[in-house]
């Protein structure tokens, strides 16, 4: 029997930095960003990032929660007791047992993009999972305007994870793949993950190559997505977080339909929402103590 | 802020738009909503502001096109309540 390979898995894994000592600090704050595929948690030290992790949502949030900051505190001698204030975030964020407030993954993916990409970010794309939210924020990472689409699983994440265990090809080749075909194909006609998953299988069968139909599903999530962003328009500059910015299947796609480049930073897109948490975080306990 | 309530799938847009910085935090959009849709509460996309504005309810906010449907006849549309019953003007609706 063929051994059985997880072609959607992604790589879960934990950062901490090298140099820093945060027994030195004196403002630790934490920001756990529970989403519906990947859990993230991300501490702040003064302000600064000093450790976060980045691993999968089991089925239970309080349990991902504890694994995602014993991830980040994993090999630093910190423990929870440690942290001044934490907040919550994500879809989880209501079943943190250890969370001092829960923010909405809005407010904190706007903020979070505000502190990867500076300032001039207007516009926010959070491609995550489950859902897809379209922020427009001003100077200081505030919400001005946004709009989720949380109803329905096209054009996410685990769209994607499924079209790479159809096609049984590793999620992260896909981007890369789409581009190589002959000519573009046309989009797919549904966005909705069960429907394209057979029209892909349709495709496949009618003499089309693996890497065609994901350039026609790639296509199709961009074009849907930048019907999201055409609400509430797109505002330079423009910037993606969460999981399928690392794509660029989709992030060279959507830039094409919208005629604008996405900032493009050193920091992992997937960590936006519990860094917005963890600044929040830091927020609060700064009020808190003056 | 303007907050989009709502969603978009295949059969349209069905978005109930509630500007933060319009809405004055009267509540008078509450009562006026014969399923009771809006509540007022905190400002969750703003964790640090201290203002109460109205907002749509969140186990609502999937199946609006239906909870609605009733203030939205076919013929004869008339004024929507909540829109009519704000005075600076803050909710909009998308369809």
């Amino acid at each position: 029997m063929a051994e059985l390979q997880e072609f959607w898995r992604w790589t879960e894994y934990t950062w901490h930095h090298p140099e820093m000592d945060w027994r030195k600090g004196k403002r630790l704050a934490a920001g756990i960003d529970v989403g519906s595929v990947s859990s993230q948690a991300l501490i702040l030290v003064d302000g600064e990032i000093y450790a976060f992790s980045n691993l999968r949502t089991g089925s239970n949030s309080p349990d991902s929660a504890h694994k995602a900051v014993n991830g980040a505190m994993k090999d630093t001698g910190m423990e929870l007791s440690n942290l001044k204030y934490t907040v919550g975030t994500g879809y989880g964020r209501v079943n943190i047992p250890f969370a001092n407030r829960a923010i909405t993954e809005i407010a904190c993916h706007a903020r979070g993009a505000n502190f990867m990409a500076g300032p001039k970010i207007r516009t926010v794309l959070d491609m995550g999972g489950q859902d897809c939210k379209a922020i427009h924020c001003d100077e200081r990472g505030k919400v001005s305007n946004f709009l989720m689409n949380d109803k329905c699983a096209a054009g996410t994440g685990r769209g994607m994870e499924v079209m790479a265990d159809l096609l049984s090809i590793p999620i992260k080749d896909i981007g890369e793949l789409s581009y190589q075909v002959d000519q573009e194909p046309p989009p797919v006609s549904s966005t909705c993950v069960v429907f394209a998953k057979s029209e892909a299988l349709g495709l496949m069968r009618s003499g089309w190559s693996k890497n065609m139909v994901l350039a026609a599903y790639c296509s199709a999530m961009a074009h849907r997505v930048s019907l999201l962003l055409g609400r509430i328009g797109v505002e330079d500059q423009f910037f993606i977080t969460g999981g399928i910015a690392k794509n660029p299947g989709i992030v060279k796609r959507l830039e094409k339909e919208l005629g604008i480049e996405s900032v493009k930073t050193k920091y992992d897109s997937q960590i936006a929402g519990a860094l917005g948490a963890a600044l929040f975080a830091d927020t609060l306990l700064q009020k808190g103590t003056q | 802020m303007i907050a989009n309530y709502g969603y978009k799938d295949g059969s349209g847009e069905f978005f109930i738009a509630i500007d933060t910085d319009k809405c004055n935090g009267c509540g008078d959009c509450v009562p006026v909503c014969p399923p009771r849709l809006l509540e007022m509460a905190a400002d969750e996309y703003d964790p640090l502001s201290e203002k109460t504005v109205a907002a749509v309810r969140e186990e609502e906010r999937k199946k609006i096109k239906y909870t609605c449907a009733p203030c939205k006849p076919a013929s004869g549309r008339g004024a929507l309540p909540c829109v009519a019953a704000c005075e600076p003007g803050a909710i909009a609706h998308s369809w």
